[in-house]
């Protein structure tokens, strides 16, 4: 499954929609996050999180690749594909993230064009066994 | 010798089949360096055929067997210009054309074409005869107006491609001065699709165009597609999948625009203004944010440059501010009020980040009025205050008094929203203008009271909906604000106690436990996460769990 942002500015109807999805053993939630404040604020996000009560949140806005792994679930931004200006991010990076679900392992990995260079990093996400 | 006579022949029996045949066979069978050397002679005989006989090809013939002999041999280049291989035969076009008055415009401008195929071939590089091609081609062409025949205007557009493809750069294009006049050849319709054309070659090869001078030229060619003229049919009338695509290219090529040199690139950013603005209202919603951004990209640059120094008074970066501000209120004729309100709070985040706080200001002033006048749909208020709160809380260069007079106005805008969730959550989101950090402020205190506040906005919710539609359903709001709570309480706000969450802990389940309330498995799911989050930091180290160990569940 691999997750980008299409631009906000661009005349998309309804930003302010969330969606839940499970793949497998994990439950995703997609939101774009404007309105979760502060903007990219890992705390406000864990909220969002709790209350969708999902396992990964891929969430966007500030154009930044981000990826936070905490006892609940992994909060990612892919940040933007075309590395487009933002206001709150210098320099964006173009950055996107493929997610690779397998059982109860969540592997991310992110590709980020840096210095025109492609870097791929990757992060291990294990969730605990639901208790039977 | 021997030329002469044979040509005598050709030209006396009159028959147009032989005489096609002939010159063919002239053409092919004698060698190149023949046919260079005998140019004047060839050449006048074409003049003196049938009016039947199809010339061109006669003579793209010949060309093409020049073109190849050019190619194969380079150093017989100096050949070429030594008998004057061009001027002849671009005389011999003339003649032709001349003697033959009848000629359909189609021929004419075919011979033109092949003539400048050859030029592109052995002279590419001399811009001045490909101009002069093309300067004969309009001579010929004044006074037609637009071209309304389908294969002449298949002529002309082969003949504006030709120089695109082989330099392959719109800046060598654009120094050819005949090129445009060609161009405005074309009907409406076509022209656009060369436009198009125009635009795919530019970002195909990744040309930039770096001057102001030569960004004017390019949006002169492209006028078509900029602005609506005399004659063109009225823009309702055309595709609208078409259109917008037309306009995103336009969009795009605004990247293609640009200069390191800093003046120069503001020079270029009003230039492309200038043209964007006569577009009409249907073209500026396309093209303007492309032009704020890289004006926006402009400022970063100055920024980090630390470009202070100006003159009478304004600096740079407050010059380009100006120029933003007069490009997004431009949107207003569309109207686009959304989307002139993001761009008035990106320009504000870039202000605030110059650390210009009047401008930030006014930057928050015209999207507040925008809030006010234009954007009457409660989902797009919603979006939108949720927007301001968002740009407001990353602001670092207000003062006490401008910052309390916007955070006032967010307050109060988000309490009148028109559906009480939607009051509530904007709100408690503006509790965080209360909080702020990096820009200062934390005061614990008023971040309670906007939490309380969004806590009788629930409660308010909460018995509407209980009279209204018999149940609950927005107790949803009250694990939101616990959630918020404990992110303050998380953060060292020391008015945020644990009997504060206490209360609101206990509230909760009494709520869940009511007869009126039906069971919301979501709720039921976010109120149990947040519980194991709160088992979890009483859990941790680092004093955390000290914090928490007073609060029972």
């Amino acid at each position: 499954m691999s997750t980008s942002r299409k631009g906000s500015m661009m005349k998309t109807p309804d930003i302010q929609r969330r969606k839940v999805l499970t793949i497998g053993s994990f439950k995703l939630g997609i939101c774009h996050g404007h309105q979760v404040i502060p903007w990219g604020d890992l705390d406000s996000l864990d909220m969002l999180q709790r209350q969708l009560d999902v396992d990964i949140l891929i969430t966007g806005h500030t154009h930044q690749f981000k990826a936070y792994k905490h006892e609940g679930g992994v909060i990612i931004n892919p940040g933007f594909g075309t590395g487009a200006y933002s206001s709150i991010t210098y320099n964006v990076n173009p950055s996107f993230v493929l997610t690779d679900i397998d059982g109860l392992r969540l592997v991310v990995y992110v590709y980020e064009l840096i210095g025109g260079e492609v870097k791929v990093d990757k992060i291990d996400f294990k969730k605990a066994q639901p208790v039977g | 010798m021997v030329l002469p006579r044979v040509l005598e022949q050709v030209v006396n029996c009159k028959d147009e089949l032989a005489q096609y045949y002939l010159m063919d066979c002239i053409i092919q069978v004698f060698p190149d360096e023949y046919h260079l050397q005998t140019l004047d002679t060839l050449l006048g005989a074409c003049p003196q055929l049938q009016p039947t006989v199809d010339v061109k090809t006669i003579l793209s013939q010949l060309m093409e067997r020049l073109s190849n002999y050019a190619a194969s041999t380079p150093q017989v280049l100096a050949d070429f210009l030594q008998v004057e291989a061009f001027s002849k035969l671009s005389e011999a076009v003339v003649k032709v054309i001349e003697v033959q008055p009848d000629m359909p415009l189609v021929g004419a401008v075919s011979l033109h074409v092949a003539l400048l195929t050859f030029t592109l071939r052995v002279h590419v590089d001399r811009l001045d005869y490909v101009d002069q091609v093309l300067g004969a081609c309009v001579k010929k062409l004044e006074g037609v107006g637009k071209v309304k025949d389908n294969k002449a205007t298949k002529q002309i557009i082969a003949l504006l491609t030709a120089p695109l493809e082989k330099y392959n750069n719109i800046v060598t294009v654009l120094s050819l001065t005949n090129y445009p006049k060609v161009m405005e050849h074309l009907d409406y319709g076509t022209n656009k699709v060369m436009a198009v054309v125009i635009i795919q070659n530019i970002m195909k090869n990744g040309t930039f165009i770096m001057e102001a001078d030569k960004v004017e030229a390019l949006c002169e060619l492209l006028k078509e597609i900029i602005q609506d003229s005399d004659g063109s049919p009225a823009l309702d009338e055309l595709d609208e999948e078409d259109f917008m695509e037309e306009q995103n290219l336009v969009a795009r090529l605004v990247q293609m625009l640009t200069n390191d040199d800093n003046s120069e690139m503001f020079k270029i950013l009003q230039t492309v203004r200038k043209y964007f603005l006569k577009g009409g209202p249907k073209r500026l919603g396309y093209t303007l944010p492309s032009l704020v951004f890289s004006a926006l990209k402009l400022v970063r640059l100055l920024q980090q440059q630390d470009e202070s120094s100006g003159e009478d008074g304004v600096t740079f970066p407050q010059k380009v501010f100006q120029f933003l501000l007069q490009t997004v209120e431009a949107l207003s004729v569309v109207p686009a009020p959304e989307l002139a309100l993001r761009l008035y709070l990106q320009c504000a985040e870039a202000a605030n980040n110059c650390d210009l706080e009047p401008i930030a200001y006014e930057f928050f002033t015209q999207a507040f009025v925008l809030y006010e006048e234009e954007i009457a749909d409660s989902k797009a208020q919603v979006t939108a205050i949720h927007l301001i709160i968002g740009t407001l809380q990353r602001m670092h260069v207000f003062g006490v008094e401008n910052r309390d007079t916007l955070t006032h106005k967010a307050t109060g805008y988000s309490a009148k929203l028109l559906k009480k969730p939607d009051q509530c959550r904007a709100v408690y989101a503006c509790s965080h203008l209360f909080w702020v950090v990096d820009g200062r402020v934390q005061d614990g205190e008023r971040v309670l009271l906007c939490l309380k506040r969004a806590l009788r906005i629930a409660n308010a919710a909460q018995q509407m909906a209980s009279v209204t539609k018999g149940s609950g359903g927005t107790l949803t709001l009250f694990v939101e604000i616990l959630n918020k709570y404990l992110y303050y309480f998380e953060h060292g706000n020391q008015h945020i106690t644990n009997s504060v969450i206490q209360g609101l802990i206990e509230l909760i389940v009494t709520e869940m436990q009511s007869d009126n309330t039906t069971q919301d498995p979501m709720v039921d799911s976010f109120f149990a996460s947040t519980l194991r989050y709160i088992r979890f930091q009483k859990q941790k180290g680092d004093g955390v769990a000290e914090r928490y160990a007073s609060i029972e569940l």
